[in-house]
């Protein structure tokens, strides 16, 4: 009898445990699915039937080529891919230079560096702008994607942490084989922490590549004419405004490449975000 | 031992190898940091005292006007309580997240990885692609609305973005659906961490899930929670690109960033502006030093 009762409290937990995640499933895929029917109905379809209606067409992709040519999508990809590369390698190069030198050698500056990456993290940089934002100017880097490739290639400290942590695992007999073989320093670097750092170099450019390609501020702050993804989807806002099949193929436009990024690099995303919260 | 004495020896024979690794290796690095970072925090300061408006020659000193301004003038203060939704929408988010994270983990639970991943996508998704998203959804007569009538509950649609009243809710709901993945994947990570000795040995006393979620669970991820908690004041005043991308910050959801923002970029107001960013400068700080001192250095890291 007891056992009975068990029993069923057991399947109605387990009936409420798959409702709420079926329910918490339904909220986040039910925006995403009318979305995608939206950009595939034409325009005199979209406003004649309800958002939860299934398109007619299943590949009328009218709608994408709109968004891409007249939306300047190509372009923000362009630019996007331009902006992202080149910041993701000189924040990879910089990253791994001062990573080596804080945790390879004792000197005297060390803390007080150490430091300075710490206190630059309390800065919240979506505020500072206002000041940073003279600075780029006084550089003559405004309008240029000079300005968002310094801003995202400038050290951030989880960068710094990350491959500190991982140096800590690369053992320092092999820094002194080589130094016995004749290595200098930037050798040791180059040919033996850089190549083993590799792991850490993923896990930094998964977290710093999605900030950066997801990014809205700083190139609609310093780059206003030459749009990226975000910025040329945030233009849709004016003269699509009352056409939302075209914004909702802009919209799926700039989610495709995160999902397949996602679906691909899966495990590393969550293992990148979990040890880069642990600042 | 021999280490030490090999880095010894090394030390007094290569010295200027080492000091010319070390400069090369710095420069740069910190040079971008003092640049970016901390030159124009110290503009910031300085710009937060004067009345400059970002291209003109002169800036005239006026003291603490500018803060003055901030903390009097409603058209600048109001925006303070504006965070508070979205505060109170992280503790939900919090909320939801401990529940979602408990259940995958612990208990036998089908398609733990297909949830996991569908839940946590939203956080990968282009803010302004979720901004556009959320305007679909939220609009008169959009998704939101045709589910509520497909169920019969029409009666309870209003103007998720047109009532005052409800929009910052509505916004702060946008953020929710956002982030709250995000807090589940790292609080996962934090209940996998326990050891599972722990569970077995609890299951061998008779203890139940509720249990095993109090007497477990909770203990060992509470710094954690604790300190998302703390951390999300920062998160509620720096929101921007939601509010920004859906609203504009019209109908009473502009939030302390778009206000800044707009003083600085659109009003030309830089020496007001700086003093808001000053304001949140010290608000982080503060919130900062009090996790230095519940939390420890390193408190993250303590999972």
């Amino acid at each position: 009898m007891k056992n009975k009762d068990l029993n069923i409290k057991t399947v109605i937990m387990s009936f409420l445990k798959y409702l709420t995640l079926i329910g918490g499933l339904i909220a986040v895929v039910l925006p995403l699915i009318v979305v995608i029917f939206g950009g595939l109905k034409t325009g005199p379809e979209f406003r004649r039937t309800g958002p939860l209606i299934l398109p007619k067409n299943f590949f009328n992709f009218e709608n994408y080529v709109t968004a891409f040519v007249k939306g300047k999508m190509v372009q923000g990809f362009g630019m996007t891919l331009l902006i992202l590369v080149s910041s993701l390698i000189g924040a990879i190069i910089i990253g791994t230079m001062i990573s080596y030198v804080l945790h390879r050698f004792d000197f005297k500056l060390k803390q007080f560096i150490l430091l300075l990456f710490m206190l630059a993290t309390l800065v919240p940089a979506i505020t500072t702008q206002v000041a940073t934002f003279q600075i780029i100017h006084q550089l003559g880097l405004y309008g240029s994607p000079l300005a968002p490739i310094f801003l995202y290639m400038g050290t951030d400290i989880i960068a710094v942490y990350i491959f500190m942590q991982f140096l800590d695992s690369i053992p320092y007999s092999l820094d002194e084989a080589a130094m016995i073989e004749g290595a200098g320093y930037f050798r040791i670097y180059t040919t033996i922490i850089l190549p083993l750092l590799k792991p850490a170099i993923a896990t930094v450019v998964i977290i710093k590549g999605v900030a950066i390609y997801n990014d809205f501020y700083i190139p609609f702050l310093y780059i206003p004419d030459n749009p990226v993804l975000s910025t040329a989807l945030f233009r849709f806002k004016g003269p699509y405004a009352a056409k939302w099949e075209i914004i909702c193929a802009g919209i799926i436009i700039i989610i495709i490449p995160t999902f397949l990024a996602f679906i691909g690099l899966q495990k590393y995303i969550y293992n990148g975000l979990t040890s880069g919260s642990v600042k | 031992m021999t280490t030490i004495a090999i880095q010894k020896k090394k030390k007094s024979k290569i010295n200027w190898q080492k000091v010319l690794i070390i400069s090369l290796f710095s420069f740069i690095p910190i040079g971008l940091l003092i640049l970016f970072t901390y030159t124009p925090v110290l503009n910031m300061f300085y710009y937060s005292v004067t009345n400059w408006n970002g291209y003109s020659g002169t800036k005239k000193f006026i003291g603490l006007d500018n803060y003055i301004r901030i903390f009097t003038d409603t058209e600048y203060f109001r925006v303070f309580p504006v965070s508070l939704y979205y505060l109170v929408g992280s503790f939900v988010q919090m909320g939801i997240a401990l529940y979602f994270a408990t259940i995958l983990t612990v208990s036998k639970t089908k398609g733990k990885n297909f949830f996991k991943g569908v839940l946590f996508f939203p956080y990968l998704i282009n803010g302004v692609a979720i901004g556009f998203i959320f305007s679909y959804f939220l609009r008169p007569d959009g998704v939101l609305d045709s589910v509520l009538q497909m169920l019969g509950l029409g009666d309870y649609i209003i103007k998720w973005l047109g009532n005052v009243k409800m929009i910052n809710w509505s916004l702060a709901g946008v953020s929710v659906w956002r982030y709250m993945g995000f807090n589940m994947v790292i609080f996962i990570g934090a209940i996998q961490s326990i050891s599972s000795e722990i569970y077995e040995a609890a299951e061998i006393d008779g203890a139940n899930k509720w249990q095993e979620f109090k007497y477990i669970i909770l203990p060992s991820i509470k710094r954690i929670v604790q300190l998302n908690l703390l951390l999300a004041i920062n998160g509620a005043l720096s929101v921007f690109e939601i509010p920004y991308v859906m609203t504009n910050g019209g109908n009473g959801s502009k939030t302390f960033v778009i206000q800044t923002v707009q003083t600085a970029f659109k009003m030309q107001k830089v020496g007001l502006a700086s003093a808001m960013a000053v304001v949140l400068f010290a608000i982080v700080l503060i919130v900062a030093l009090i996790q230095r001192m519940f939390f420890g250095e390193k408190g993250e890291s303590r999972i």
